[in-house]
């Protein structure tokens, strides 16, 4: 069996693509799929750690993480939708009404 | 060098690659598929990982539900009339800077600890069980408080996403 590393340094790199997505595109529904992504790579670390340590119960809060990500996918996509029928626009640059 | 270690590296290459097109591709249909193969190959990395009902919850939740609410959303919210669904890019010297900086903290945290793991490799067959016998006893309130987040959450996101 390889060594932790590899899928601990494996899930730092899909986190930080997550991260250069979020900070760098202006979509907002791509920003989503970049927190998805982000998402996914923590959850790729609790379960190489409950693996290589014969403990369940990092998958369990696997499971949490993706509730969680779910009604948050669902919740977001609802404001952004609500937000482009306001705005007809998802770029987060051009969506500056709280700002004065 | 095992077939183990062959496969890691295949499922490796398919997640690395399907996200950084989710990424840097410049059309947000290209992405959403491309996010598709990320998913699949961080399931096939559960496999590996002898974490089998996870990866099939994996394909069930991400690839069938959260994908599919995101093309939705692609679709939703882009005029019929404009063909180029595209998504510029911004602040790109900045986020450079902070993403290699934290990039380079994570990679030296990670290398340089030693962690405590398990030796050998683990014999666990079937984690199907296990998990669901965690879920009814340690771990039943949090669980039961998962439901009812995902129920509010449903209910909002029908209220917001309605037309008045």
């Amino acid at each position: 069996m390889l060594s932790i590393n590899y899928y601990l340094i494996l899930s730092a790199v899909l986190f930080t693509i997550g991260v250069v997505g979020v900070l760098t595109r202006r979509n907002a529904i791509l920003i989503f799929m970049c927190i998805e992504l982000m998402l996914n790579s923590v959850n790729l670390t609790l379960v190489a750690f409950s693996a290589y340590l014969g403990n369940v119960e990092g998958q369990v809060l696997v499971f949490f993480v993706m509730a969680v990500a779910a009604a948050e996918a669902a919740v977001g996509l609802a404001i952004v939708l609500a937000l482009f029928r306001n705005h007809v626009t998802v770029n987060l640059d051009e969506i500056n009404i709280l700002k004065w | 060098m095992e077939l183990t270690d062959i496969i890691f590296y295949i499922f490796a290459l398919v997640t690395i690659g399907s996200a950084m097109i989710v990424v840097f591709s410049r059309n947000l249909v290209y992405s959403a598929f491309s996010l598709m193969f990320t998913f699949l190959g961080v399931a096939g990395l559960y496999v590996l990982l002898l974490a089998d009902f996870l990866a099939v919850t994996q394909l069930m939740i991400y690839v069938g539900g959260i994908l599919v609410l995101m093309i939705f959303g692609v679709m939703l919210t882009h005029r019929v009339v404009n063909v180029e669904i595209s998504s510029g890019a911004m602040r790109v010297i900045p986020a450079t800077i902070v993403v290699g900086v934290f990039l380079g903290t994570l990679l030296l945290v990670l290398t340089r600890t030693k962690w405590m793991v398990m030796e050998g490799s683990p014999d666990v067959i079937g984690t199907t069980s296990m998990i669901g016998t965690a879920l009814v006893t340690d771990y039943l309130l949090p669980f039961e408080v998962s439901g009812v987040v995902l129920l509010v959450a449903i209910v909002a996101a029908a209220f917001m996403a309605r037309k008045r």
